[in-house]
């Protein structure tokens, strides 16, 4: 299984260095968002420090949505799943090997979704780093939700627009905890139980993740 | 009594125990010393949440697994659980209505950011995401597997909606009616009431998913033997 996943994580990200979509339409979509919450705030320094969490993790939300749709896109091809199953690669590890591809880029996305903190939010970049676990855990969350919910959209014709209403609420608690946490590490506090909170998500999303794909991919 | 025998009598038990059930609840109980009249709200919210919850979604969740487990794969789980989210959802939708319209009095606010309030509203939208997948066309196979997921994703809410209360301390009240084990906080006739209330809405659940599990199955046959007309069809052409 873990040969498997690797093998599917390095052909994803493969495919992304290729045709970099993330460099020219997701991350440009997620600093787009940031700009456009500064702007409906107000240029108010202690209005956008205080919204600056929730705003991050709302706009890494919008932003993994896109790479979702990106990444289920990949075997979106006629044949292309059917190319994979006979392959005898284990679900599971197919699973994971997306799940891993797909965090890794959103890893990326917050990178210079932080960065975009920094400059247009004034927040504090050291106490941002200290957020580093907490955000590792929930990025590994959002990409095993991503990664199920693309795969149950997959092949369909409406699924740019039911993957959202799909995959936004079950994040939804994603986006709280990381709020609450960045926020707590922002004022100066640690994560705390948020992070372990997230992990436990992750490691729960995961494992469903891993037991139910298989039922996804299985042939009509 | 026969199972059609039943199967008639359980529309108008329904019907003669909500209508027992509003009669107490309106017009017997007493007014509560805090909430007054308010409390009447209270009859049928909890009955509502039980029913969405616990047995529309358990039952949901059993089903769609039963559905994706190989050696009970049957048709008929998909069409169960399709039956009661879409019912399920009915009961959610009027939980969230008569909790609003007893919080906008009690608490001051149609809504508030509390953790089983939020919770609920998720797993509302959770399900009818699920109602949204069923309506995309595919294959009934394919579709099946999806929902089954889905169904089963959606689940995992529901303990989170039933700890949240004790997670969380939020304003929604914990344990009201069955506190420290068997005993009942309420008494009398309020008790009662409250009781018969969870069995009326159980009795509704039942009757109304029987019928949309009828529909559904009518429909599925329906859309078969469409499919083999038109195989027919195709291969009468070819004859020719």
């Amino acid at each position: 299984m873990w040969r498997d996943a690797m093998l599917v994580c390095g052909k994803d990200l493969r495919i992304e260095l290729r045709t970099r979509v993330l460099l020219w339409q997701v991350v440009p979509f997620g600093i787009l968002t940031l700009v456009l919450f500064a702007l409906a705030l107000g240029p108010s320094a202690t209005a956008l420090q205080r919204g600056a969490p929730g705003l991050l993790w709302l706009a890494l939300l919008f932003a993994s949505v896109l790479a979702t749709t990106r990444s289920a896109s990949i075997e979106a091809p006629e044949g292309t799943r059917a190319s994979i199953r006979l392959l005898g690669l284990d679900a599971g590890g197919v699973f994971l090997g997306k799940a891993a591809a797909l965090a890794v880029q959103l890893l990326a996305i917050a990178a210079v979704l932080e960065l975009g903190l920094l400059v247009f939010f004034h927040v504090n970049a050291a106490r941002l780093g200290i957020a580093s676990p907490l955000e590792l855990c929930a990025l590994a969350a959002l990409a095993a939700v991503g990664t199920l919910y693309g795969a149950v959209v997959a092949g369909t014709d409406v699924a740019g627009t039911l993957l959202p209403l799909l995959v936004l609420p079950a994040l939804a608690p994603v986006l709280i905890a990381g709020e609450k946490g960045t926020a707590a590490v922002l004022a100066g506090g640690g994560p705390g139980r948020w992070a372990i909170v997230l992990a436990v998500m992750a490691v729960a999303y995961l494992a469903v993740g891993t037991l139910l794909y298989g039922a996804l991919e299985e042939p009509s | 009594m026969t199972r059609r025998h039943l199967d008639r009598a359980l529309g108008p038990i329904a019907l003669v125990l909500v209508a027992l059930t509003v009669w107490l609840g309106l017009w017997v109980t007493p007014p509560d010393e805090t909430q007054g009249n308010f409390v009447r709200l209270l009859y049928l919210h909890p009955a509502l949440a039980w029913v969405a919850l616990y047995l529309a979604f358990g039952l949901a969740a059993l089903s769609s697994a039963l559905y994706l487990w190989p050696r009970t794969r049957s048709q008929r789980w998909d069409l169960l659980a399709a039956s009661t989210v879409e019912v399920g959802v009915v009961f959610l939708t009027l939980t969230l209505a008569t909790g609003m319209l007893w919080g906008r009095p009690v608490w001051g606010v149609w809504w508030t950011w509390d953790a089983r309030l939020t919770s609920t509203a998720l797993l509302e939208l959770l399900f009818v995401g699920y109602l949204a997948m069923r309506r995309v066309p595919a294959d009934p196979h394919v579709r099946a597997r999806r929902c089954a997921v889905l169904a089963l994703l959606a689940g995992l809410d529901v303990p989170i909606v039933h700890y949240s209360v004790q997670w969380w301390n939020g304003l929604h009240q914990t344990d009201s009616v069955l506190v420290g084990g068997f005993h009942f906080a309420i008494h009398g006739s309020m008790l009662w009431t409250l009781l018969l209330s969870f069995i009326a809405m159980t009795v509704v659940f039942v009757w109304m998913v029987r019928r949309r599990y009828e529909i559904a199955v009518t429909e599925s046959a329906l859309a078969d033997a469409a499919l083999e007309d038109a195989v027919l069809e195709r291969r009468k052409e070819g004859v020719r």
